[in-house]
């Protein structure tokens, strides 16, 4: 299948006061239309620089450094100015994270959506963009009327599905959801998110869901990118993500979620996330890594297609080892941390 | 709005006129002075009385002025003076009444006053704004910076420092009065100019000294508003620049700001008296300079009061008119 | 916690003194104010020590003498030696400044405090007070009040007091709401519910939190005292003896300085006071800048 979204090697660096931060390090990515992508990971790890990234909307003091994102075709980060302003909304198109405060308040909500479409098509009649701006609505289950209102008049869940609504509005090819249900109840959350599901099908547009919620995760994309320091960990299909992640940060992230079956016990990822203005030599999750190896110290990981088609960016994969040999350290890890974390650096220093 | 809401902020009004009224009549009776006294006693220096007619006048003026009856007697009757906007009477120009006085000064006020508080208002916020939005050049991000450094300075000082460098060091514009001297003012186009020529320099530096707090307090104001997610989703929309600066933006760093307004409108009145001081022009300013050097009290109160009701209901007048800016009051 | 096992990657902290230099790089407005007020303490504090203060008082010297040597800022139409004057000025504004800002400040504080913290009756009558008197132009009470005063026994003093009279309220808000804000704030529930007592949570809690707001609320009652006082002074309600800034300003005006030529009268305390005013301005807008980092432009 051709390829609706291809980011490649996108370098993002911010320039702060207390040195140069980079929030996004040599970042590719591949995505087919129709499919959908988790990008998960902690807060500062990159997941939203990299929405931005994507809509060339970040802003100084960072910069886009490097790199390419190509969408349908057309890359984006050879496009003016002015062209970008077009290519927004028509060709990519972002579903804010905050919904609550994403509307204008003093702008009804049709106002909001007809500017959308003048932006990109001033030759349609005002009564098309209407016609087209009511169609949006129905098709996220909001009724006409909602046209004629004021965002303070609208719920939080019906907010969230105006701006998903404004999202669709020019048919985009990839959609970017940046934690869409955050602020939600878990009864509107599950709502929206089908909505996006619903309107995602008809479009037939890939979507990445950005978002810290594993089990919202689990229940929607097709693959998930776990995020760290600014790259990218592991990229692989939402099962095996679950059930054999292979990054060992992916695993202490799979490891940390609460299930069924082990009720209580919850282990917690020991040490801390990295600053982005310190990120460590060599693979950026060595200080942490519970099998960390010389060569992870000093050699930054590539991420690299193993045999199934996973990408993973780890030695642990690529020095020589045999998928069988990865397997039998991974089971020796799980015994690591099975242990209290304490006891856990006692044992390597 | 209800129309509850409406009588509630009426009400509110009414209590701050009674509030203004009771300071105005309590202070000048805790000091010792008594004004009607003292103004005979500087009539009797300069006239020529006999100290005994003095008494007798005084007793006289001062049962005409209620200040021998006991003291909430008179607190009522000064009540309900006001209440008919019976501001008193001048100790110094009688018979004129205050009112009369004030009536006679106001046009100049208002003139001066209205011009200089809408242009200061509407340019102060648009280079705030402006100056707070990234996408502006640098250079008009930084046209703003000297306004704002002018934020802390009275418009009384940029108005004598304006009257050395135009007035008194290039001789451009008039150092004072409202007319050249020994013009006869005539309802013709020399007159006006000659006005217009009089009222630069007091209305450049009422503008621009009162600017600053509105390029300052928009900008401060700009800089939250582009944080907010409804101005990076209008980006994320592809609107262009303008209208995301023009609707997006602007309409709501705006709403504030009016507030702002309506809590300024005391300071203004403040600044046009002083500044009326400064460049001797005619106006309610003067007449309560003419009244603080000829000690004549009812004029000070009068226009004390005068002012702090005028600020008072436009101040509510604005809260009223807010709700049809901002659609989240309306309900 | 885990990771202090691990070697980080070494790096130098700053010494404090860098930081705050860096910071005040930083801080454009906050730098400068400062660098202006140092400079006017410099100038007042030299002064005092050179002058005559009696020339600073009419017919001390010879009258409407541009300046010159002898005097550097002219003398005026009454016959004093403008520098003397000025000197004199700025001492007397500062001390008009800091002690109606400090009273202000201190009622402010305690007002604010008390009746955020217990609320109730106090709390309604305190907002109350506050609500009815925004409307009413502070400036027009403080001219029935100095125009109630008998013009002869008006000192610095009573300048102060009348001008910190009504000084009070902006101080009353600003802790008001501070307050109300940290009583509701985790560490104030912690204390309460281990027991601490009223004054032990107002003076170990509470307090230590506010001292920032506390500081901006004193450069910003400094600056509207400073501003109070010289707008009384201008129209003539000052103490007429005195040589405060704005009665010089005033005694010019009256005696038509630019029409006679005596540009040099009302030029220096004006300038003189812009620079108060300025500084003290740009004080407090720097001080906003460190106290609430959203304002912070971008560069």
């Amino acid at each position: 299948m051709k390829p609706v979204l291809q980011v490649l090697n996108l370098l993002v660096t911010y320039y702060t006061d207390a040195g140069r931060a980079k929030a996004l390090d040599d970042v590719s990515l591949t995505l087919n239309a129709g499919e959908k992508l988790g990008l998960v990971g902690e807060s500062g790890s990159g997941k939203s620089t990299m929405a931005l990234a994507m809509m060339r909307m970040i802003k100084p003091p960072g910069r886009i450094e490097g790199g390419q994102v190509i969408v349908d075709g057309t890359e984006l980060t050879k496009l003016s100015d002015e062209e970008m302003l077009k290519a927004r909304l028509s060709k990519i198109a972002y579903i804010p994270q905050g919904a609550m405060n994403s509307l204008n308040p003093v702008l009804r909500i049709g106002r909001q959506m007809v500017d959308a479409i003048k932006a990109h098509d001033d030759e349609a009649s005002r009564r098309t963009i209407e016609e087209r701006c009511m169609e949006a609505l129905e098709s996220v289950d909001l009724k006409r009327s909602v046209f004629k209102m004021y965002p303070h008049e609208l719920s939080g869940g019906m907010k969230q599905r105006v701006c998903i609504a404004i999202g669709i509005l020019l048919n985009p090819k990839v959609i970017i959801a940046d934690e869409p249900t955050s602020a939600l109840d878990v009864v509107t959350q599950r709502q929206v998110m089908e909505t996006i599901d619903r309107v995602q099908e008809q479009l037939g547009a890939a979507v990445i869901l950005i978002g810290h919620d594993m089990g919202l995760m689990a229940q929607f994309v097709d693959k998930v990118a776990v995020m760290y320091a600014g790259r990218l960990a592991e990229v692989s299909i939402v099962r095996d993500m679950f059930t054999d992640p292979k990054h060992p940060y992916a695993q202490a992230l799979i490891r940390s979620l609460p299930s069924l079956e082990n009720k209580g016990v919850f282990q917690g990822i020991p040490g801390l996330a990295p600053s982005l203005l310190r990120i460590p030599s060599g693979c950026a999750f060595h200080p942490r890594c519970p099998y960390r190896m010389d060569v992870c110290t000093t050699v930054r990981p590539e991420l690299e297609t193993l045999s199934n088609g996973r990408q993973v960016a780890c030695h642990l994969y690529t020095e020589g080892l045999t998928d069988a040999g990865a397997n039998g350290i991974q089971e020796r890890h799980q015994s690591v941390y099975a242990r209290p974390a304490v006891k856990d650096i006692d044992n390597r220093t | 709005m209800s129309i509850k809401k409406v009588l509630q902020r009426l009400g509110f009004l009414l209590l701050v006129i009674w509030a203004a009224s009771t300071i105005t009549f309590f202070i000048p009776r805790l000091s010792s002075r008594n004004p009607i006294r003292e103004r005979f006693a500087e009539l009797a220096r300069t006239g020529g009385f006999s100290p005994a007619d003095l008494e007798i006048i005084i007793a006289a003026y001062s049962a005409k002025f209620g200040i021998d009856r006991p003291l909430l007697e008179q607190y009522a009757s000064y009540m309900g003076s006001i209440a008919r906007f019976d501001l008193g009477i001048s100790l110094h120009k009688y018979p004129k009444t205050v009112w009369e006085l004030i009536m006679e000064a106001l046009p100049w006020t208002i003139g001066l006053l209205l011009v200089t508080t809408i242009l200061s208002f509407v340019i102060g916020n648009l280079l705030g704004a402006v100056a707070a939005w990234p996408r502006s050049p640098g250079w008009l991000r930084a046209f703003a910076t000297p306004f704002v450094l002018l934020q802390g300075v009275p418009p009384v000082l940029l108005g004598v420092l304006l009257l050395f460098f135009i007035g008194f060091r290039l001789k451009l514009l008039p150092l004072g009065g409202a007319y050249s001297i020994g013009r006869v003012p005539q309802w013709d186009w020399p007159s006006f100019l000659d006005l217009l020529k009089h009222q630069i320099l007091p209305a450049v530096s009422l503008i621009f000294g009162s600017m600053g707090a509105w390029v300052l307090s928009m900008r401060g104001m700009g800089v939250t508003i582009q944080g907010e997610d409804y101005v990076n989703f209008a980006e994320h929309k592809g609107l262009s620049g303008y209208t995301i600066f023009k609707d997006y933006y602007l309409r709501n760093a705006l709403l504030p700001q009016v507030t702002g307004f309506a809590l300024a409108l005391g300071t203004v009145f403040t600044s046009a008296i002083v500044a009326e001081q400064i460049f001797s022009l005619p106006g309610v300013g003067s007449v309560l300079n003419d009244a603080i050097r000829a000690n004549d009290f009812m004029v000070i109160y009068g226009i004390v009061l005068f002012i702090t009701i005028t600020v008072a209901s436009l101040m509510v007048l604005v809260e009223l008119i807010y709700p049809l800016l901002d659609p989240r009051i309306r309900h | 916690m885990a990771t202090i096992a691990f070697p980080q990657p070494e790096v130098r902290q700053p010494s404090r003194a860098t930081l705050v230099l860096r910071y005040l790089r930083r801080n454009k407005s906050l730098s400068v104010g400062l660098l202006i007020l140092l400079f006017l303490v410099a100038f007042t504090v030299i002064g005092l020590l050179t002058i005559n203060p009696k020339e600073a008082y009419p017919l001390a010297v010879r009258a409407k003498q541009p300046p010159s040597v002898t005097y550097p800022f002219g003398t005026d139409f009454f016959g004093r030696n403008l520098y003397a004057a000025m000197v004199i000025g700025m001492w007397q504004t500062a001390l008009i400044g800091v002690l109606a800002g400090g009273l202000g400040t201190l009622i402010g504080v305690v007002l604010g405090f008390t009746s955020a913290y217990f609320g109730g009756i106090l709390d309604a009558t305190v907002k109350g007070i506050c609500q009815i008197l925004t409307p009413i132009p502070i400036f027009l009470i403080q001219v029935v009040i100095a125009g109630s005063i008998d013009r002869r026994s008006v000192t610095i003093y009573t300048m102060a007091l009348i001008v910190v009279l009504l000084a009070w309220m902006g101080p009353t808000l600003v802790i008001r709401s501070q307050v109300l804000s940290m009583k509701e704030r985790q560490f104030v529930s912690v204390a309460k519910l281990s027991g601490v007592g009223d004054m032990g949570i107002i003076f170990g809690e509470i307090l230590p939190n506010l001292l920032p707001f506390i500081a901006a609320s004193f450069v910003t009652q400094v600056f509207v005292s400073v501003y109070a006082s010289f707008y009384l002074a201008v129209v003539g309600l000052g103490p007429l003896r005195e040589p405060l800034l704005g009665n010089i300003i005033w005694g010019a005006q009256l005696q038509g300085a630019f029409f006679n030529g005596w540009w040099w009268w009302p030029i220096t305390p004006a300038v003189a006071m812009v620079l108060i005013l300025g500084s003290l301005a740009l004080v407090n807008m720097g001080l906003d800048e460190l106290a609430n980092p959203r304002v912070r432009r971008s560069e």
